[in-house]
């Protein structure tokens, strides 16, 4: 076989393959920003602390009352999405008639209580979550070992992607919602609650964040720290995607995955970075993002 | 951000007029607390607060007087110390040519930023500032020059204007005073000038101002690279004052305290921003010792802003006694 | 007002400091490091209680002495680390601070402390320069440097046979030095090193950087990262196989703490220098037991040398009856070192104590008899091989 810069293609096949485990999180976390802010026309700053909550709650879910990973994959959301639900009836509803970097800023300081609070409760070294035993190990792909959690990744976010995905396009629901953006007042006239449907709305867009938390947890260390940093790339993520079609963010999602995978083979220090430099140039050639509509 | 207006309801004084009274009252008390603070209270500590007053001035000029809220501002701020440690270490500059070159560093950054940032608004423009700060972080990581994780130590203090020793904090302390006092005074003129109004023209209502004939985007520009300017001159005295430059004033964090202090102190307020820092950098000296409980106590600091107490003290209190401050 | 009320208490402290009668002398020791962030665990509230425990095995209050502990966070920032220090020293009339991980802000400290009259006894921060061209006539650096680390476990790992390495280094000035120093150790030991990979730091996801290193076939996977990189890149090598398939990890900048963070199911079989572990022998376990009792965990070796080094500063005041930095360090430096912890050592000229490193491997499950039983030792590095020779650290003391 040739070898492309160096290359063998089976190794660069690898490498694309991890690149889509890291898009997965992107595509995760970037669907549930652009759903609550489709609605709530708000950031959600503390959507990288949700993230971590995930984690943390299934790692309590298993230390404090036995509850196993798969269990956890549908309660940690759920409990953090309780949780986003009594945020925004407390607080984020009455921002809604204030100009919305209020709600940024709102969000940005419950991220650090969040992460304030887990780090005086269980440091900072991290804490320990295994694989749960259905998928340790891997598959001996030929190019690459694959163990079997990845590929569960993969599979798992691209299942509640295109789930959501559909519940949005393709359903009365959906529609319902996709009105409430464009129209409000004109869809409770129709004798919908809206304000309901809000708070629910960004319940379900924290819990897909404490999905991805869940995700994370057996192969990223358990930290308060750990959504800190990845929110901002997943911010310059949904600038790059324009935050205007749910789709738009998951392709942008997976594929910046990609991108950044391969920047890790060809010029690995350049993989921080290269995530911002793609947003630089899609700010200069079309800045309403690449799925954006212009404003 | 209109609602950011804590003083919009009040008649807003003329530019043209001078500086109000009351003003002039208050830059004499800053000026009169300014050289009776080293010697009541530690003189690094009080040059720390003036460096971060200068720096939440230099974002407020953005955030309260285009409304422009950048999320990023920590790279200006570092970024110009890190280069302005690195001249006066590496290429033994004077500590007033060390400054301004920080300054410049900075004041190029920010054109380049703010070109490309101000092509996205509202809350977009939060976010593309804070990845383009994340970058900046990157490359002060990275870059050899700037040391990594142990930053650049040990930097001289030298001879301002080769000639008078900075090295004890009390004759530092001066020219930190003056250099604050100075971008204050500049902020100040700045905001209460033909360009200023437009400023507010703007914030107020973009598409009004845009069909007046202003071209609008320049004037954001031109804002957001002034304020970069001074958040940098701001970074730069700093390097001088603690003798280092490290990772800590380039990161996020430092980012989010910068819009605390705004936030705590009153947007779009000329002294909102001074009572902020000093009210978050006290609040940090003494609560040292309790750990991640300074995290905690200012996430609760920025919810209860945001939800109960918009204006700030020195907003409420202007409100109070119905005069712009 | 109260700046007045400071002066004159710093006044007293000082005139009582120089007085020369034993029973006057008042000490002041300043525990400054982090509380809250990354290094928590590693130095923290238990690097307080190794402080207080040493001052109460001294037998200070037998011996007439008034020694105080104070303690504050740091927050890893230099610039607090900075204001809180000039504080001290300044207005608190701390004679002495000690700990301070995290190498910026105990670089900052070392700065400050080289003008004052004061003492700073470093155990938390790994850089080298301290004893190196950062050097201080008023600093003792205590219980590692990453020098020491790259050292034991580069040139120990060689010579069980893991002679060709690949290293992944976090892209910035410290995981650059790192794999300097270890590479240029692998190399005189006569190993190999196949190449490295540079990854973003911080950086969450390590897999495709492993698998680079596990294509170079090399036998030994160099981590020249730190804290959370460290751990997830070990928690991820575990679960891409990397482990079972052969290579070894060697940990440049790990503790014990991240072990019991990561689980041993994980951590089994790396490898990794240090300078303590509780479970050496008697006199280290019957202090860890008592320390346990206090803090609840185990010690690190940080905490292990807040201990040794406040234990030692403070016989060396009892033998020069004053705190005056210039004498006491310079008779801390004269004086054989001798405590329970680290056994019989010195402090050379350049301000590097010097002991036996150890190089460790993590048990795997079975191994393993209860809590906190995670290393067997697998080559004592005696004290005089274990540190960077003064002549290569450009010291401007020692030339």
């Amino acid at each position: 076989m040739f070898e492309l810069l160096g290359i063998p293609p089976q190794a660069l096949f690898g490498q694309l393959l991890l690149g889509l485990i890291n898009g997965s999180f992107y595509a995760i976390l970037s669907l549930g920003l652009a759903i609550i802010f489709g609605l709530l026309n708000i950031i959600n700053f503390a959507h990288g602390a949700q993230y971590m909550l995930g984690a943390f709650v299934a790692w309590m879910l298993l230390n404090y009352l036995g509850i196993n990973y798969w269990w956890a994959l549908l309660l940690a959301p759920l409990i953090v999405g309780i949780t986003g639900v009594i945020i925004e009836r407390l607080l984020v509803q009455r921002l809604y008639h204030l100009d919305h970097l209020y709600g940024l800023l709102l969000t940005f300081g419950l991220a650090l209580i969040i992460q304030g609070v887990l780090r005086n409760q269980y440091g900072i070294s991290g804490l320990p979550y295994t694989i749960p035993s259905q998928l340790s190990g891997g598959q001996n792909l030929g190019f690459m070992f694959l163990p079997n959690y990845r590929g569960w990744v993969v599979l798992a976010s691209l299942v509640v992607c295109i789930a959501t995905w559909f519940v949005i396009e393709k359903t009365r629901l959906g529609a319902y919602l996709r009105a409430a953006t464009e129209n409000p007042t004109l869809v409770s006239a129709f004798g919908i609650n809206v304000p309901r449907m809000i708070t629910l709305t960004y319940g379900f867009g924290v819990a897909l964040a404490g999905f991805a938390g869940v995700l994370a947890a057996p192969i990223y260390s358990v930290n308060p720290n750990m959504g800190a940093d990845l929110i901002i790339v997943v911010f310059a993520v949904v600038v790059i995607g324009g935050m205007g079609s749910i789709l738009g963010s998951i392709i942008t999602g997976f594929s910046l995955g990609l991108i950044e995978g391969l920047t890790k083979v060809f010029y690995p220090e350049a993989s921080s970075v290269v995530i911002f430099v793609i947003m630089a140039i899609v700010l200069l050639i079309k800045p309403a993002g690449l799925f954006g509509r212009t404003a | 951000m209109s609602a950011a207006v804590a003083t919009s309801g009040i008649k807003v004084q003329q530019a043209t007029g001078g500086m109000p009274r009351h003003h002039v009252a208050i830059f004499i008390a800053l000026l009169a607390a300014g050289i009776v603070a080293p010697f009541m209270l530690y003189p690094v500590f009080v040059m720390k607060v003036m460096c971060f007053a200068l720096f939440a001035c230099a974002f407020n000029l953005l955030l309260g007087y285009t409304g422009l809220l950048s999320f990023g501002h920590a790279a200006y701020f570092g970024f110009a110390s890190y280069i302005c440690a690195y001249s006066a270490k590496s290429w033994g500059l004077t500590p007033e040519l060390a400054i301004l070159l920080g300054t410049a560093a900075a004041t190029v950054l920010g054109l380049v930023i703010g070109a490309l940032s101000i092509r996205r608004q509202g809350i977009y423009f939060a976010m593309v500032t804070l990845a383009f700060a994340q970058m900046v972080f990157f490359f002060c990581l990275q870059a050899p020059f700037t040391g990594g994780e142990d930053g650049i130590q040990a930097v001289p203090r030298g001879h301002l204007f080769g000639l008078i020793s900075l090295r004890s904090d009390f004759t530092l302390y001066w020219v930190v005073l003056a250099i604050t006092l100075g971008g204050l005074l500049a902020i100040y003129r700045i905001i209460h000038s033909p360009f200023g109004q437009v400023l507010k023209a703007i914030r107020e209502n973009e598409p009004r101002a845009v069909s007046l004939g202003y071209r609008v985007n320049r004037y954001k520009l031109a804002t957001f690279v002034l304020s970069a300017a001074l958040a940098g001159l701001a970074g730069s005295t700093k390097a001088i004052v603690f003798q280092l430059a490290s990772l800590t004033d380039v990161h996020w964090s430092m980012s989010g305290e910068v819009v605390l202090m705004t936030l705590i102190g009153g947007l779009g307020t000329v002294f909102g921003p001074i009572l902020g820092a000093t009210v978050i950098i006290t609040m940090q000296n003494y609560l040292a010792t309790f750990g991640a409980w300074v995290t905690i106590i200012q996430g609760i600091i920025f919810v209860v802003c945001v939800m109960l107490f918009r204006e700030g003290v020195i907003g409420v209190i202007s409100k109070w006694i119905k005069k712009p401050l | 007002m109260r700046k007045t009320g400071f002066l004159l208490a710093s006044l007293a402290a000082s005139l009582m400091a120089s007085s020369a009668f034993a029973q006057d002398i008042s000490v002041k020791i300043g525990v400054l490091n982090d509380r809250s962030g990354i290094y928590a665990d590693l130095a923290g509230e238990g690097s307080v209680v190794a402080a207080r425990m040493a001052v109460e095995d001294f037998g200070a209050a037998a011996k007439g002495m008034k020694v105080e502990i104070v303690s504050a966070d740091h927050q890893n920032k230099p610039d607090v680390a900075s204001t809180i220090s000039r504080q001290w020293l300044d207005q608190d009339g701390v004679n002495a601070i000690v700990d301070v991980p995290t190498s910026s802000a105990a670089l900052a400290v070392n700065e400050i402390v080289k003008g004052a009259n004061a003492t700073f006894i470093n155990s938390g921060a790994g850089t080298a320069d301290l004893t190196g061209v950062a050097c201080s006539p008023h600093t003792v650096h205590w219980t590692y440097d990453t020098w020491a680390l790259a050292n034991g476990t580069g040139s120990a790992m060689v010579k069980q046979g893991g002679d060709s390495w690949f290293f992944l280094t976090a892209d910035y000035a410290f995981g650059h030095a790192l794999e300097r120093d270890t590479a240029a150790v692998v190399e005189k030991a006569g190993g190999k090193v196949l190449g490295h990979v540079r990854h973003p730091f911080p950086g969450t996801d390590f897999s495709s950087f492993l698998l680079q290193a596990q294509s170079s076939g090399a036998k030994v996977i160099g981590l020249a990262n730190a804290g959370g990189d460290t751990v997830n890149a070990i928690k991820q090598a575990a679960e891409f196989g990397i482990t079972q398939a052969g290579q070894t990890l060697a940990g440049l900048l790990i503790f014990v703490g991240d072990i019991h963070a990561l689980g041993l199911q994980t951590a089994q079989g790396l490898v990794l220098t240090e300078s303590f572990y509780w479970d050496l022998n008697d006199s280290t376990r019957e202090w860890s037991a008592r320390f346990e009792k206090l803090d609840g965990d185990k010690p690190t070796m940080v905490q292990a040398g807040v201990y040794a080094g406040v234990l030692h500063y403070l016989k060396a005041i009892e033998a020069t009856k004053t705190t005056d930095a210039d004498t006491v360090v310079a008779k801390m430096k004269e004086m054989p070192t001798d405590d329970p912890l680290f056994g019989k050592g010195e402090i050379r000229a350049d301000g590097r104590k010097i002991h036996d490193m150890y190089l460790f491997r993590v048990k795997s499950p079975e191994q393993s008899k209860g809590p906190w039983d995670y290393y067997e030792t697998l080559e004592t590095i005696p004290a005089a091989e274990a540190f960077r020779p003064m002549a290569d650290g450009n010291c401007p003391l020692v030339k």
